[in-house]
């Protein structure tokens, strides 16, 4: 390795505007090696070669599923044309609001990751989907494409080569549902965002029916560094089933919420305390969520605190890592109040394409209310936990199982709540 | 109409999509049409079907399914806090009733002038900076974070005053 690629002195592989703050300026963005990498893969890289550097980075999804990331790109069907590459910018989860601090502070390298990923695939045309409440997030990206187009980034015959991209943006207009990538393809083709039956999965059959690539902002933002570091760089960080850094949003009951870069394999433990200062007003830690309100809720004692977040270790304390937006529930709060929270949040949220996940969501809305507000009986919390179990499994997409998650594990796991609001009417947050 | 009114917008919206699929066009043409009086009229829907080559009806679908569309009048502004899980942890739920009590308002209602409806809303990402809302109007939206309820009352009062003059028999209460 030349001095150039030592990155001794980065802080950072994402959130590098924290270090670099004028990183948004292309001229200083450029000063710090960008665009060298999408220059050196145009120039003299294979589209190929792109796609096995980030294969054997070990690279996987950072929007919650956790798919290699390389093996997606490589499934691209190259018998049918044009292909297309979709930024997931939907960011909607609650709890996740680490997509938008990049685009904010880091919006070359992520601009960057979109370009590479295209020449990978060999698509001109990028869109990026951004929720539509990113409205003057949209607008500081375009800007940014802009400044890209003026500096030869992007356009026609790229490095002086036959190579030709584009990249726009396209906001949505608030539905969460878009943020699975096949309501997201129906919404860029302006239709009602619902998801379509899989397969085919979009490398085959994406937007406009082409294969297409759709990948989270976080996951191309990491890209730029690989190609220009090297795949054993990217290795020398997290662990190695899940290498490399991740963004953990950080909320809830705690003092300092935030985004954190930190390896994967750092443990709920040194998240909570190290880094977010710990649960304001002495409490203790009650519950994690660690994929924001799609998760599990994870009893926090020593053995969940200790466990690394990681894609395999922590289904090992009954979660997914997902996002790893992490939120912090302190003792002072009830989990019947809690999953009639995140049931609301489903229920609205729901497209009404299958009948498990529009009418369950609607039902268990419904009980987790009377729950919530100590008008319950026993009975109801059965047939809570009845329904739930009649949607898990049983939807289109995640969704439907996602609303489940809170409802299910937190019946299960902590029971003396459930006791305490159908013992006495008056018990409800 | 849009056509004459946005002419140059609605050949920049055009030009993001490849020319046979003209529909992919029709989310941003809503937020075209929006603009004005944040909210889409029956005409803007039939012009924006025949822009993209669906019918009306599946225009307004459309605006049916997102929540950031509207096909009916409201306030000038929407002042839209997020009250999901991570923020009512933070204090939003409080937040929000403050904010009406002091407006004299309930969750969902305009102000007496017409000038800005206060909203519950779903997660809007900023679930560290609660309590927090959005502003949206027809121009666009806006996040205020860390948000104290002096200040948002004071910044609805702003609103207020810059919210055009509204008929009374129509928006007002």
């Amino acid at each position: 390795m030349d001095a150039d690629n030592q990155p001794l002195n980065e802080q950072f592989v994402l959130l590098r505007h924290r270090q670099h703050l004028n990183i948004s300026d292309l001229d200083i963005y450029r000063r710090l090696g960008g665009f060298d990498a999408f220059q050196k893969a145009i120039t003299s890289m294979q589209p190929g070669d792109v796609t096995e550097i980030v294969k054997a980075s070990g690279l996987r999804g950072r929007g919650g599923a956790g798919f290699p990331t390389g093996m997606k790109w490589a499934f691209i069907d190259y018998k049918n044309w044009p292909h297309f590459v979709v930024a997931n910018a939907d960011e909607s989860e609650p709890g996740t609001f680490k997509d938008r601090e990049i685009m904010e502070g880091n919006p070359f390298q992520f601009l960057e990751g979109v370009a590479l990923c295209a020449y990978a695939i060999q698509s001109q045309v990028a869109y990026i989907y951004l929720r539509g409440e990113f409205w003057q997030l949209a607008a500081w990206l375009d800007r940014k494409i802009a400044e890209m187009e003026a500096a030869g980034l992007l356009g026609e015959g790229l490095f002086g080569t036959q190579y030709n991209l584009r990249i726009y943006t396209h906001l949505g207009a608030g539905a969460y549902i878009c943020g699975e990538e096949t309501a997201m393809l129906e919404s860029l083709e302006g239709k009602l965002g619902q998801p379509r039956l899989r397969p085919p999965f979009p490398p085959s059959f994406g937007l406009f029916g082409k294969p297409t690539v759709v990948n989270n902002v976080e996951t191309l933002t990491n890209v730029p560094l690989i190609v220009a570091r090297g795949a054993e760089w990217y290795r020398s960080m997290g662990t190695e089933k899940s290498p490399g850094v991740k963004i953990f949003s950080l909320s809830g009951s705690i003092e300092r919420s935030g985004n954190y870069e930190l390896p994967l394999g750092t443990t709920f433990r040194e998240l909570i305390y190290t880094h977010g200062g710990g649960i304001p007003g002495g409490r203790q830690v009650k519950a994690i969520m660690a994929a924001g309100a799609s998760s599990a809720l994870i009893v926090a004692n020593d053995e969940a605190l200790d466990t690394p977040m990681d894609y395999e270790s922590v289904p090992r304390v009954g979660a997914q890592l997902g996002s790893a937006s992490v939120i912090v529930i302190d003792d002072s709060v009830s989990i019947p109040w809690l999953i009639n929270k995140t049931m609301h949040f489903f229920k609205h949220e729901s497209c009404g394409k299958c009948t498990p996940c529009r009418e369950g969501t609607y039902w268990m809305m419904h009980l987790t209310d009377r729950i919530a507000h100590g008008a319950a009986t026993r009975e109801d919390v059965e047939l809570l936990r009845d329904v739930a179990n009649q949607v898990k499994g049983k939807c289109l997409c995640a969704l439907g199982d996602f609303s489940t998650e809170a409802v299910l594990t937190g019946i299960e796991r902590f029971q003396a709540d459930f006791e305490l609001v159908v013992a006495s009417p008056q018990a409800s947050t | 109409m849009l056509a004459e009114k946005y002419a140059e917008e609605i050949q920049a919206i055009l030009s993001k999509y490849p020319p046979e699929q003209r529909r992919a066009a029709v989310m941003p043409l809503i937020y075209l049409a929006q603009q004005d009086q944040m909210y889409v009229t029956k005409a803007a829907m039939q012009e924006i079907g025949d822009i993209c080559g669906v019918s009306s009806t599946e225009v307004a679908s459309i605006i049916g399914f997102y929540t950031l569309y509207y096909d009916q009048p409201g306030g000038a502004y929407r002042v839209q806090v997020c009250t999901d899980l991570p923020c009512a942890l933070r204090g939003a739920e409080q937040f929000l009733d403050s904010l009406c009590g002091n407006l004299g308002i309930q969750v969902g209602e305009i102000t007496p002038d017409g000038a800005v409806t206060v909203e519950a809303v779903m997660c809007l990402a900023a679930c560290d900076k609660a309590p927090m809302f959005q502003v949206q109007s027809g121009q666009g939206l806006s996040y205020h974070e860390n948000q104290t309820v002096e200040g948002a009352l004071a910044l609805v009062d702003d609103l207020r005053r810059r919210a055009p003059a509204r008929r009374k028999d129509v928006y007002g209460r």
